[in-house]
């Protein structure tokens, strides 16, 4: 293309750009462009190439057919209308995440109304919507159900407010639906009326996931609608389908490449047992298994047929014994994903390691956290022997009651490619139990040695020296959970100024106060959000920096016990929509 | 305020009907409180070991800061205005939530006795990692996730002392595959309700949905409002008045001698003693929460008895009303 030579007249700029005032005509035609454009999915290759000139900018968003918005308060609904005309999917999250452990009061907001709205009038042709904690009424459900003629996904992953009236009009009024999927929901007895809401002739489920919707559902109209849909890949039930029906549900649909069944006890009769075995051993293209409660070493067995292509396995429901556990891994050759209880204890993470080479993702949740039955679930040691024989190991989630700071230099030397991090050590503030040293050793260790690590949640008595580490080496870092740790202002001010990474930054229970809060004045712009909760922040600290920066929104959740000077749980997030207009009075936007 | 020696205190405990020298001592109502005003304030670090009453220390070494680790209480020495965090975080590390347990006023003495023989005998860290379950979030394990596992976990080992929560937990495990949630009480959504105690200006919020049982209830609510030393010396209106650090005694608030007692305004608007009614019908009733003193620091036992007596009288009346309602 011929370089066109700098026109002289001021043309409309990009206004992230003030070293180009003047902006050449482009190249290449905008249908060029735009074609090209739309081959881009990912939205934060987008993003970058909406920031490049102004053409570039219009060009993309005229091609944007997928909206993601990490934060439904960052920006408003009217907002997305203006700019982006043409939306077919949209993925939108609400709450942080600490709600997802009862700590926003109910009626905190992120509610999907207003955007639902919007969505009604600007996007006709909107086919998918995924939310993840936020609050959806019946209402909005049936407003989505009637908006949209051609819908075909929905997912809502921590989501609240909803029960089967809405339910049942998705299931009324979708015609097109491929995907209804609903994880870890949030919801009072939703009712199971609305699985019997499909219309006769509706057959183009491909996802169906209700395992955590608690209530029954009619198994013979499951029956019909599973043998219906030959497209269906995924289907996941609760708990009130029993093995027997499970059988034939396998029957229908053996083409399945993920399964969540239902409750894995029943007794069997040998005839019935042989058939569930054999279902299973029909599900070839099986590499996604959950659900399994209380499952026990009698029944496990009937899996294995199914299992040699497993790729995920979720026992996270399923509360198992070393034993019966070893026995099913050994079937399971292929694991690149595991969940489990941590009744499997270390003996059972040591199976994991020699029979898990390909584990690249492992999270053990505690049984028993609050400690009533003085089990001891697992130690570093498990940890240890999954870091020995499972060298791809790049995630974990392990929750447990004691560590060392020697053991997890180790398991990073061991599996130095860690992304996410997450090591709950659930008391808080505890020591090495051998050296009773703090634990900052451990994560420096894991700081230094993993290059790559994005995420990481600290736990156990640490001091600022881990906030110093984490400063200085994480570079790519983006997400950082905090509890119960460090010494003073310090610790987050090492972060703060370190980190050039950090996206979102969530702490509780930690001796930070305004003079930290205060030192990421320039940083938050460059986040999505900063959560503190129980530290020394006080509403002066915060006011200053509301003061400070405008673009910030600094919202304190006020307690009916909290005094009027502290300000015992915090939010700050950027936004282009400015303060919230839906806040509950007890929100304080400063 | 005469200060009783532990020893003392415990024999009065056991023996709740003698009354001892003591002129504030109630009659049968076990003991008066040790210097229990209901003033707080943040205290320095420094007083927070200071404090009179150190013979507590041994006894109600359940939960602090020194049973965890060494060296921790001593971090950097703030100064400690409302806004001081080390000691704080001293108790934090020592029992989680300390935070959110409430500014009473000082312990009253030798209530902990079972609690203690309990801790005793399961070595401290049973009781002192049985806090962690009043620390809200934490661990931070998904509510439903939570919800699901406790009734789920097998235990083949129950070398078990909280017998009470097994008998809870039973009572919500169903056998009958086919009719899950209600039963299992998997799920449920919460069911905050004010609790208020006597004596201390803030009230507290307690999802009743959480607890399956009067035991659990208790303790939790034990956990939030058992009076301790130096927690929340942030909170600029409340003040701690010499208590010992780390001192806990048991509220005892499902025993019928101790010198605090749990009622509960229900949907008629009558005060009624917790523990009367099936735990469903409770739940179904209760309104908030709150926890009486029977005993006043200063002494004023009589109008306790007095309320006492009449909340007995009430609570007599509905049970036999009840007792109609549920044939």
């Amino acid at each position: 293309m011929d370089p066109e030579p700098k026109k002289p007249e001021d043309s409309p700029s990009n206004s992230a750009n003030s070293h180009a005032p003047v902006q050449p005509p482009s190249p290449f035609p905008d249908e060029v462009l735009e074609k090209v454009l739309s081959f881009i999915d990912s939205h934060k290759d987008r993003s970058s190439v909406s920031l490049v000139r102004k053409d570039w900018y219009n060009a993309e968003r005229w091609t944007r057919s997928k909206l993601f918005i990490g934060n439904c308060y960052s920006v408003s609904p009217e907002i997305v209308a203006r700019r982006f005309p043409r939306i077919k999917s949209i993925t939108l999250k609400g709450k942080p995440r600490f709600s997802d452990f009862n700590m926003l009061p109910r009626d905190w907001g992120a509610n999907v109304h207003s955007w639902l709205v919007m969505f009604a009038k600007v996007y006709p042709f909107l086919e998918e919507l995924r939310l993840k904690r936020m609050t959806v009424t019946d209402e909005s459900l049936e407003l989505l159900a009637k908006s949209f003629s051609g819908f075909k996904a929905l997912s809502l992953s921590s989501c609240d407010g909803f029960t089967d009236i809405g339910l049942k009009a998705i299931a009324s009024h979708c015609r097109n639906l491929t995907e209804l999927d609903i994880q870890d929901s949030v919801t009072e007895d939703v009712g199971g009326g609305w699985l019997s809401c499909f219309p006769e002739n509706f057959a183009s489920l491909e996802v169906l996931n209700f395992a955590s919707l608690n209530s029954e559902v009619s198994f013979d109209d499951l029956e019909r609608l599973v043998s219906r849909c030959k497209s269906l890949r995924v289907l996941k039930v609760n708990e009130s389908i029993t093995l027997d029906q499970l059988q034939r549900l396998l029957v229908h649909a053996p083409q399945l490449l993920e399964l969540g069944t239902g409750s894995f006890l029943q007794e069997l009769t040998p005839r019935q047992y042989e058939d569930i075995e054999s279902a299973f051993s029909n599900c070839k293209n099986l590499q996604i298994l959950s659900g399994l409660w209380e499952a026990n070493s009698l029944y496990l067995p009937v899996l294995y047929g199914a299992c040699a292509g497993l790729t995920f396995l979720n026992l996270s429901d399923a509360p198992l014994q070393s034993g019966e556990f070893a026995k099913l891994l050994a079937h399971c050759p292929n694991l690149r994903r595991l969940w489990v209880v941590d009744t499997v204890e270390d003996k059972g993470l040591e199976a994991v390691g020699s029979c898990c080479p390909l584990l690249e993702e492992l999270r053990v949740f505690p049984a028993d956290p609050y400690d009533r039955h003085h089990r001891d679930g697992v130690t570093e040691l498990g940890f240890l022997a999954v870091s020995r024989g499972c060298r791809n190991l790049h995630y974990v989630l392990y929750f447990c009651r004691r560590m060392t700071n020697a053991a997890v230099v180790t398991i990073v030397q061991n599996c130095p490619d860690f992304t996410h991090f997450r090591l709950c050590i659930m008391t808080p503030g505890q020591p090495d139990y051998l050296t009773n040293d703090p634990m900052d050793e451990a994560f420096a260790a894991v700081v230094k040695t993993c290059t790559k690590l994005k995420r990481l949640s600290v736990s156990g008595l640490l001091t600022d020296l881990t906030f110093e580490f984490i400063g200085k080496y994480a570079k790519n870092l983006e997400t950082l959970s905090v509890a119960f740790a460090g010494n003073s202002d310090w610790g987050m001010q090492c972060v703060l100024e370190g980190c050039p990474k950090l996206r979102k930054l969530e702490i509780r229970d930690s001796p930070f106060g305004n003079a930290a809060l205060l030192s990421g004045l320039k940083k938050y712009e460059m986040m999505r959000s900063l959560w503190m909760s129980d530290c020394n922040v006080t509403m002066k600290g915060c006011r200053l920096l509301a003061r400070e920066m405008p673009r910030l929104n600094v919202e304190v959740i006020m307690d009916e016990e909290s005094d009027e000077s502290q300000a015992d749980k915090v939010y700050v997030y950027r936004s282009v929509a400015g303060p919230r207009r839906d806040a509950p009075p007890f929100v304080l936007t400063l | 305020m005469s200060t009783l020696s532990r020893e003392e205190n415990e024999m009065v405990m056991m023996s709740s009907e003698e009354s001892s020298n003591d002129s504030e001592l109630e009659l049968g109502l076990g003991l008066s409180l040790g210097g229990g005003k209901a003033k707080f304030k943040p205290p320095s670090p420094a007083a927070a070991t200071a404090a009179g009453g150190g013979s507590w220390d041994q006894y109600a070494r359940i939960l602090t800061a020194k049973d965890f680790r060494s060296g921790v209480s001593t971090k950097t020495s703030s100064s400690s205005s409302s806004s001081s965090s080390s000691v704080t975080k001293a108790n934090i590390n020592g029992s989680c939530g300390t935070k959110r347990t409430a500014e009473s006023p000082s312990s009253p003495p030798g209530l902990g006795v079972t609690l203690f023989v309990i801790s005793l005998i399961l070595g401290e860290s049973g009781t002192t990692l049985d806090k962690i379950s009043q620390v809200v979030g934490w661990p931070p394990v998904r509510s439903y996730r939570m919800n699901s596992l406790a009734n789920n976990a097998k235990s083949p080992v129950t070398k078990d002392f909280f017998s009470t929560v097994d008998k809870c937990k039973s009572k919500n495990i169903v056998v009958d595959k086919n009719n899950i949630t209600k039963e299992k009480g998997v799920r449920k959504t919460s069911l905050f309700v004010k609790v208020n105690m006597d004596g201390i200006p803030i009230g507290r919020k307690v999802d009743l949905n959480a607890h399956s049982c009067y035991e659990t209830l208790a303790r939790a609510l034990d956990d939030m409002f058992r009076p301790s030393a130096a927690v929340g010396p942030r909170r600029s209106n409340v003040d701690e008045q010499g208590v010992v650090a780390g001192t806990r005694q048991s509220l005892q608030l499902l025993d019928s001698s101790s010198d605090f007692v749990l009622t509960y305004e229900d949907k008629e608007g009558d005060w009624m003693l917790v523990g009367d009614v099936p735990w469903e019908m409770f739940l179904n009733s209760v309104r908030r929460l709150r926890i009486m003193r029977t005993a006043e620091a200063n002494g004023l036992g009589g109008h306790d008895v007095k309320i006492r007596f009449e909340l007995e009288f009430e609570r007599a009346w509905k049970i036999v009303l009840l007792a109609d309602v549920t044939k």
